[in-house]
């Protein structure tokens, strides 16, 4: 990108060398690991090893924008789940219409109207975060107090819209028919939905990953996220950047949404708020401004959901707020804290 | 007289509840260095900060080149030529040396010759390139922080204590370093609570106290001058060491 000379090679010998901080991604099997006695049966635990991991990477896609809108402009947005809430209910209404394409058999035909979908959604969360951002978010710049209460605000307004318009009562989403049932490893059901919810969530992290490290404006909010003030003194309008994060992260979240919608195959109204739950627990496991621990800490959120779900249902949820409890006994800023606020 | 560059009048700054600078008049002559220098809390990096419109300044009026500043958002005002190197470094650790500098090229590019000549003042940018900046020493830091704000060519640097908890012998090697920058033509405003430091590289002084500016004038004056040291600065002889 930039034509500078290349130090040779051997450059970063004697570097004050600190190791690659290995143990929050050794968390991960970790935890999978730890759960094979409680589960009991292998093919049952590598079902739900699957479902966690897919259900992961969905959380990774909602979570994943809030936490560098956080990192970044330490804008506290408590109604990033609207976004969630109007994927999957964008999706619905994309996928009507077209239900003899979703019941086709022909695979093409199921991935163009997942795509049309995924698409909608992006773009109408897109629009309304734009708005979010112009109408709640500007105003109480710099008041934490004043963005909790606003963005509450917002998202219960497009909530009941969202009741006015599709209606309150529990829709179901069905799922392209050649991504419908399982596949077998053994014994072990592996549905095909979640293994392309892993395929799209991966995707998803690489692209992200390669904005975030290789293009101008990915070192802009890397720069942002750690110190904004000397971005700026850089000569660099971060208002205008984080509008751009705002925005992409609206998108990710309508993305994910549709993605979450899917996974559930029945929802109401309440998912985004239901989600929102899990994204904070995400983003205070993760550390603020880290893509990769919000992955990791996704992915754990994913896997232990299931677990619990499975094997004691009844602290499904306390045992995610557990987890987080465990990781900020260990590491009080999250797994990877680029941010210390 | 020699042309201003960068003038201060009667500026005041409140942060939050408290009222920081009351009202600092500073004059930064084209081409030549200006140190600032004061007691801890003086209110000398409140000043800069104001100047960057970091913070902003409640009253007064702060001109570059003729051209009233004061209310100009800090991205504006940097692109005007100004590269500041902040107290606490503002390095972004995260990053590795080669993308800190390459965002502090502005442009998007960096030039090639000007690079050497970074390389060559400060051997650990060029050694330590593609390590992540928040490796290294206290020292190469601020090395990064300095090459940062002159890796494109500025009218006027702002440096708030460039030797502040650096070993005497990499202070040392900073003089000709900033005499060069100097000789470049650049313009320099430097916070510096090192008198010798200050001395060696100094045209101009101004003193702060209490969030005023209540001594300026030529930095001869005033090393020769120890009583309104003494007075100004509360300098023993050890800080002359
Ligand atoms: N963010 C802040 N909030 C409240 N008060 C502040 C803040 N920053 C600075 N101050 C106060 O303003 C006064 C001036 O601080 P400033 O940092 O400008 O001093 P300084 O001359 O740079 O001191 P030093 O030599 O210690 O760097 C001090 O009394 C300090 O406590
Ligand atoms: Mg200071």
């Amino acid at each position: 990108m930039v034509a500078t000379p290349a130090p040779a090679a051997h450059a970063t010998d004697d570097l004050p060398r600190r190791p690659v901080d290995w143990l929050p991604m050794a968390l991960v099997p970790a935890v999978a690991l730890i759960a094979i006695p409680f589960i009991g049966s292998p093919s049952t635990w590598l079902t739900l090893t699957i479902a966690g991991l897919a259900m992961g990477v969905i959380i990774f896609m909602i979570s994943s924008g809030l936490m560098l809108v956080f990192g970044l402009m330490d804008v506290m947005n408590f109604g990033h789940g609207a976004f969630i809430t109007l994927g999957a209910y964008v999706g619905l209404t994309i996928f009507a219409p077209l239900s003899v394409w979703i019941d086709s058999s022909n695979l093409a035909l199921n991935l163009l109207v997942l795509t049309l979908g995924l698409l909608a959604a992006v773009v109408v969360a897109g629009a309304v975060g734009l708005v979010f951002d112009r109408v709640l978010i500007r105003p109480v710049y710099g008041n934490h107090l004043k963005q909790i209460l606003i963005t509450m605000g917002g998202f219960i307004v497009v909530e009941q819209l969202i009741r006015a318009i599709w209606g309150a009562e529990m829709v179901t989403l069905n799922i392209p028919a050649a991504l419908r049932g399982s596949l077998f490893i053994g014994d072990a059901a592996i549905e095909r939905y979640r293994i392309l919810a892993l395929v799209v969530g991966a995707g998803v992290f690489a692209a992200m990953l390669l904005i975030l490290t290789k293009t101008r404006i990915g070192l802009q909010i890397r720069a942002g996220v750690e110190d904004r003030d000397m971005l700026e003194a850089m000569g660099y309008r971060t208002r205008h950047l984080f509008v751009a994060v705002f925005v992409a992260g609206a998108m990710l979240a309508g993305m994910g949404g549709l993605m979450w919608g899917l996974y559930q195959q029945n929802f109401t109204p309440a998912i985004g708020s239901q989600a929102n739950v899990l994204i904070f627990i995400v983003i205070i496991i993760g550390g603020l401004g880290s893509t990769t621990g919000c992955m990791i800490a996704a992915l754990l959120v994913g896997l232990t959901t299931n677990y619990t779900g499975f094997a004691e249902p009844k602290i499904a949820l306390f045992s995610n707020i557990l987890l987080m409890l465990l990781v900020l006994l260990w590491r009080p800023q999250g797994l990877y804290a680029v941010v210390n606020r | 007289m020699s042309e201003i560059l960068l003038s201060l009048k009667n500026v005041e700054t409140r942060i939050g509840p408290y009222h920081i600078l009351h009202g600092v008049d500073l004059d930064v002559p084209k081409g030549s260095a200006t140190m600032l220098l004061g007691r801890n809390g003086a209110g000398k990096t409140t000043t800069v900060r104001t100047i960057m419109n970091l913070w902003r300044a409640s009253a007064g009026t702060i001109h570059f080149d003729g051209r009233d500043i004061t209310n100009l958002e800090t991205p504006d005002v940097a692109r005007l030529g100004i590269g500041y190197v902040p107290e606490t470094m503002g390095i972004f650790a995260d990053l590795t040396i080669a993308e800190n500098m390459r965002l502090a090229a502005f442009s998007g590019k960096i030039d090639t010759q000007r690079l050497e000549r970074i390389f060559t003042m400060f051997p650990a940018i060029k050694r330590f390139w593609l390590a992540r900046a928040g490796t290294l020493s206290g020292g190469q830091k601020q090395m990064l922080s300095i090459a940062r704000a002159i890796v494109e060519p500025r009218r006027l640097l702002i440096i708030d204590e460039p030797t502040k908890g650096l070993a005497p012998a990499i202070v040392g090697n900073m003089v000709p370093i900033f005499r060069d920058l100097k000789q470049s033509g650049v313009t320099i405003l430097m916070i510096e609570q090192n008198f010798a430091f200050a001395n060696a590289i100094g045209d101009h002084v101004a003193v702060m106290d209490d969030g005023k500016v209540v001594h300026a004038g030529t930095m001869a004056e005033l090393a020769d001058n120890e009583a309104i040291q003494r007075r100004l600065l509360g300098l023993s002889m050890a800080s002359h060491q």
